[in-house]
């Protein structure tokens, strides 16, 4: 099914790819949040009831506690949730309402036309290392009605305020990995740990882990300095956002990002190889030596 | 006793600094629900170490443990730390049903207002069911009600400062007094040390 639906957009790529991936890029650009329509979603406790209602609830359950309910489908320790603060209810903290309502859509990561499902299979592939779920499956089909739930009375077709995160301007000087380090020590460690694996308590997922295994793969957005940067700056650290300057988040980022993670799960066998096919941008540290280390390169 | 038996004297030989400890927060070590005195058994010994230092220091205003800490050497305050964060915080299994209400809501979900800078949920940093995270995060659950409503109270006055880049400060100057209130109460219900954890979510 999936690869019918992509060859049948085969066809309007030829003539709407360039321009798709500039709208897609300009995306934040295009106009501030002050002009695009507000959104706000229903309350939780609306809720519906019957068996729509059950995968709703089920999809918010698998959101918040993605470690527990959808335990086999994930290669690492990371809910939805720990990125998508509110159980992806927030403005500005990837809301799911936004997302919902914003494929199908062109997709540069990919090169094709996704719809949500996609898009979806997507975050457990990269976001939560873990397996390619099909597009029927039930963890799938719980949280895509979870998002069409809180997505009830958006519009199609519209640039919601507060899709994804806040676009940070540009730094005022270039992030810096031994600037990024001290403001980890003193603003994240506290939370994430000194080692950025996130703390557990029971072997539950409290504070995520930011690198190493339990955390996101080289293929995650997160893995761009530019996405990490915008999210901590708008919903860092829990109870005191505004903490961080613009600075201080994309020093940060680039210290959290010089860390290894899971691999890609696009690898083609070599980091160099990778890196030029899916991480030639500058937000990307894929590749990068850093302390020595090749950062991607297979450990043995 | 038991614990004497089980485990011999040495651990749990209380340091002769917490004799005066033990008339309000218990010999266990397990406080006073009625009395709202805290629970210590079990704490991090970091945390504990910070609080008598900050009521030595006035961070926390307290009178009665401001005068208490101000006589504590260093030296005893790492041993009455430690002596705490040792003690076994006894098993009880959670309440069943849960909780339900507007304390369980603010615990669980928080009151973002539909903005990463609202109030985040409690358990987000105190952990599930508030047991409490590594060595900084202390369990809430199970300690009185008034003692948790007093200190959402006192960081909303500044009576109790600092703390981890001060965000118990900004928390909780953000909750009503029907918050507290109910929030004090959902903690004050569970179980400082269940057996197993109910799945989350499941309690709706």
């Amino acid at each position: 099914m999936t690869a019918v639906r992509r060859l049948s957009y085969l066809a309007i790529f030829a003539a709407l790819g360039v321009f798709c991936a500039l709208a897609s890029f300009g995306r934040a650009q295009e106009k501030p949040d002050a002009q695009k329509l507000p959104f706000t979603p229903p309350p939780l406790t609306a809720m519906p009831g019957g068996a729509f209602g059950d995968a709703v609830k089920h999809g918010e359950n698998i959101f918040r506690h993605t470690t527990i309910y959808a335990s086999g489908a994930i290669g690492n320790k990371l809910n939805c949730s720990n990125c998508h603060l509110g159980g992806g209810t927030l403005a500005n903290s990837g809301p799911l309402w936004a997302a919902y309502t914003a494929y199908p859509a062109y997709r540069a990561k990919n090169e094709e036309v996704n719809d949500y499902v996609m898009r979806l299979q997507d975050c457990f592939r990269f976001s939560e290392n873990g397996k390619i779920l099909p597009a029927d499956s039930p963890i799938i089909v719980a949280v895509e009605a979870y998002s069409y739930w809180l997505a009830t009375g958006a519009p199609t077709g519209a640039a919601l305020a507060g899709r994804g995160y806040p676009k940070l301007p540009a730094p005022p000087a270039p992030p810096d990995y031994a600037r990024g380090a001290a403001v980890f020590k003193a603003q994240c460690a506290l939370c994430h740990g000194a080692d950025g694996a996130g703390q557990y308590t029971r072997g539950e997922t409290v504070f995520p882990a930011l690198w190493g295994k339990a955390s996101y793969n080289w293929g995650a957005g997160m893995s761009n300095l530019n996405v990490l940067a915008a999210f901590a700056k708008a919903n860092m650290p829990l109870g005191g956002v505004g903490m961080l300057s613009v600075q201080q988040a994309w020093d940060v980022a680039q210290y959290i990002d010089s860390h290894e993670r899971p691999q890609d799960p696009r690898f083609t066998g070599s980091t160099a190889e990778t890196r030029k096919k899916f991480h030639d941008t500058k937000f990307s540290m894929y590749g990068a030596t850093v302390n020595g280390i090749v950062l991607g390169a297979p450990r043995q | 006793m038991v614990w004497l038996a089980i485990f011999g004297a040495p651990a749990f030989a209380a340091p002769p600094d917490v004799a005066s400890c033990s008339s309000c927060h218990g010999a266990d070590g397990m406080g006073n629900m009625s009395a709202g005195f805290p629970a210590l058994a079990g704490l991090p010994a970091p945390y504990l170490e910070a609080q008598l230092t900050n009521f030595r220091t006035g961070m926390r205003a307290n009178p009665i443990m401001g005068g208490i800490a101000a006589h504590l050497t260093t030296a005893q305050i790492l041993s009455i730390a430690a002596y705490y964060a040792a003690l076994p915080v006894p098993q009880k299994p959670e309440p069943a049903p849960l909780p339900h209400g507007p304390g369980t809501a603010l615990a669980l979900d928080g009151d973002w207002n539909h903005t990463p800078a609202g109030v985040p949920p409690c358990d987000s940093c105190h952990g599930p069911f508030g047991l409490g995270v590594g060595e900084t995060f202390p369990r809430l659950a199970g300690q009185p009600k008034a003692y948790i409503a007093a200190q959402l109270a006192d960081w909303q006055t500044g009576r109790r400062k600092g703390g981890p880049l001060g965000l118990m400060g900004h928390v909780g100057g953000k909750l009503t007094a029907a918050q507290i209130d109910a929030v004090a109460a959902y903690y004050a219900a569970l179980s400082p040390n269940p057996p197993r954890l109910p799945k989350p979510g499941a309690s709706g």
